[in-house]
């Protein structure tokens, strides 16, 4: 009986025929294909759940057609003087290889001056059509916490910002280096009132520049509109409390989400706020420079 | 022209065709006729490729020194921040001047529907560059995952000594479905689909901007190829490599095969990533004394290096085989 079993057993694998050799590869070929396919496929899920909202970096397109446009390079990445600008994983399906911008850890201070991303993009999913820091349109800043934010409760700030954190993030600071941005934490503020998220402000930096009468690289049509400016809501018993107001001329940078000393930042950019209508479309106009001029 | 065809059809998928024998010229029908395999030399030949141990590595220490220094130059380029090799291999510029990868910028193009100038240098620069270097000379000379995976196909081939593993080969038409597919699916979603996956592109980036988690896939790749099926993503895959073959197939760079030499012993096929390109080489079957190989072929010079008798050459169209 156990002969008659193992004869069997011999009998039931028989060598494949061409034929049947040749259909296993065929159906092999197709189960490779549908499994690679689907695979691929996966990458649809991160981007149609919209699993993570990126800052991207400055001129990026809108979001669906930023994924398309952009070839996965990393040039971007590369010419960019702060280190701002990351590549996603592959947990960002068809955003694999895509560049973002975290804020709290690096933002975009615009120490470039000329978007250097924009100009090494080599597919325009960061758009040719911006030349200036302030057509930017990244996103809109907004006082996420404002319980604990030091200007809402009246409060100044000492020493370095950021400092408890052991952040290593950089920052421009025209004062002491016209070309390369510094440590944040090598700086020591000593301010009655908090006021970093407006002082900081890289568009706030310009147009102070320009009330001066020292535009950026002496262009009059560079001259933003204001971005943030701190308000007085209430001033008791000799306690002023102000409030960050973000103004139509805030790009989105992250500038003032780095540099919030809050152990949490208590503003932060909100990607789904955007100046205008959304694109990238401050135009340096006639009545900047006349401002200009009229300070003479 | 029938030869272009043919490379063409082959490069799809086809198996390569029965040559019409009543078409050869006179001196091929000779040779053909005359020559007998010649057991003993073929014998002796082998005692020596025996005693060597080690296959000729020429052309393969050359190649992986091109594939290294390129790759290394995109990651010092960025390290040392000396501008001279930016970017990854997706999409880069030479001291400058933009190169854009071919199935890369395709996708781009057809997810996107939208063309700037510089993509178009790009593409241009990178379409001359390899049509003049053979096409699928980028998967072997260049592309990283083609390193990793050659070092994956000798485990393969050890354990397959061994008996402990079998390889699985698929149907050569699979990669021109891949390749259809992710056509389709970059111009129907609209995203570059095929970059969620590819090798090529998650490695290169990898080396330059640091690891992640793209890696694992990159792991499972060459493990399903280790242990299923040799070479699975280069040979039946990567629809890259159809986009360089297709420009190789008017490429003046070849690999070709000297029909007076040969004593059909088959070496160069063993080695051979894509072997069907050397279909020509089976005793009988080359339709000219001298064949070019067709398109599918990479250019990698492991088949120049093991032939014993010397009938498989790099060709420069213009210059002979004077490489």
């Amino acid at each position: 009986m156990a002969n008659d079993t193992k004869k069997n057993t011999v009998k039931a694998k028989p060598r494949l025929t061409r034929k049947q050799k040749e259909r296993r590869q065929l159906l092999r070929s197709l189960a490779y294909t549908v499994g690679i396919t689907g695979v691929a496929l996966l990458g649809y899920v991160p981007v149609l759940g919209q699993w993570v909202k990126r800052l991207r970096p400055p001129g990026a397109l809108e979001e669906d057609r930023f994924l398309s446009a952009c070839i996965k390079c990393g040039q971007c990445v590369q010419v960019c003087p702060v280190e701002a600008i990351k590549l996603a994983d592959i947990d960002e399906g068809f955003g694999i290889g895509v560049p973002y911008i975290d804020p709290r850890k690096q933002a975009c201070d615009f120490s470039c001056d000329g978007l250097q991303c924009v100009l090494a993009c080599p597919t325009g999913a960061l758009t040719h059509d911006i030349d200036y820091p302030a057509q930017v349109n990244i996103g809109k800043a907004k006082l996420d916490k404002p319980q604990i934010c030091l200007a809402m409760l009246g409060k100044g700030f000492k020493g370095a910002t950021r400092a408890q954190d052991n952040f290593d993030g950089v920052l421009r600071f025209d004062e002491v280096d016209r070309w390369n941005a510094v440590p944040l934490t090598s700086q020591e503020f000593d301010l009655e009132i908090c006021d970093l998220c407006v002082r900081l402000c890289p568009i706030e930096v310009r147009a102070n520049q320009c009330d001066a009468g020292h535009p950026p690289s002496g262009d009059h049509s560079q001259c933003p509109p204001r971005a943030i400016k701190l308000v007085e809501i209430s001033n008791e018993n000799g306690v002023k409390k102000m409030k960050p107001e973000i103004l139509d001329g805030c790009v989105g940078c992250g500038v003032c989400e780095m540099v919030c000393p809050t152990a949490e930042p208590a503003i932060v950019v909100d990607i789904n706020e955007h100046r205008g209508d959304g694109k990238n479309q401050w135009e340096p106009d006639s009545r900047d420079i006349k401002t200009v001029k009229e300070l003479g | 022209m029938s030869g272009f065809v043919e490379s063409i059809k082959v490069l799809f998928g086809a198996a390569p065709s029965r040559p019409d024998k009543t078409k050869f010229s006179p001196e091929v029908k000779e040779l053909h006729a005359k020559k007998k395999l010649d057991p003993e030399r073929i014998a002796a030949i082998h005692e020596e490729l025996a005693e060597a141990k080690k296959l000729p590595q020429k052309w393969r220490r050359r190649r992986w020194a091109v594939l290294i220094i390129v790759n290394l130059l995109f990651v010092l380029s960025y390290h040392l921040d000396i501008s001279l090799l930016e970017g990854s291999l997706t999409g880069s510029r030479f001291m400058g001047f933009h190169m854009a990868d071919l199935n890369s910028a395709l996708q781009v193009m057809l997810a996107y529907k939208h063309v700037v100038l510089n993509l178009i240098i790009g593409t241009t620069t990178i379409f001359i560059m390899w049509w003049l270097l053979g096409g699928r000379t980028f998967c072997s000379w260049v592309c990283p995952y083609h390193l990793v995976a050659e070092w994956a196909e000798s485990l393969h081939l050890k354990l397959a000594e061994k008996g402990w593993v079998k390889d699985h080969p698929f149907d050569r038409r699979t990669r021109t479905w891949f390749w259809l597919i992710f056509v389709t699916l970059a111009i129907v979603t609209g995203y570059t689909v095929y970059e969620t996956i590819s090798p090529t592109g998650i490695l290169s980036r990898a080396l330059i901007y640091g690891p992640g988690l793209a890696l694992l896939w990159v792991a499972l790749l060459l493990l399903f190829e280790i242990f299923y099926s040799r070479r699975a993503w280069c040979r039946y895959g990567c629809p890259i490599g159809l986009t360089y073959g297709l420009v190789g197939t008017i490429s003046p760079l070849k690999v070709q095969y000297h029909l007076v030499d040969c004593l059909h012993e088959g070496e160069c096929r063993k080695v051979c990533m894509v072997p069907h390109v050397l279909d020509t080489v089976i005793k009988g079957k080359a339709n000219d004394l001298d064949v070019d190989i067709g398109a599918d072929c990479t250019r990698c010079g492991r088949c120049v290096e093991v032939c014993p008798t010397e009938s498989l050459t790099f060709k420069f169209k213009g210059i002979g085989d004077k490489l």
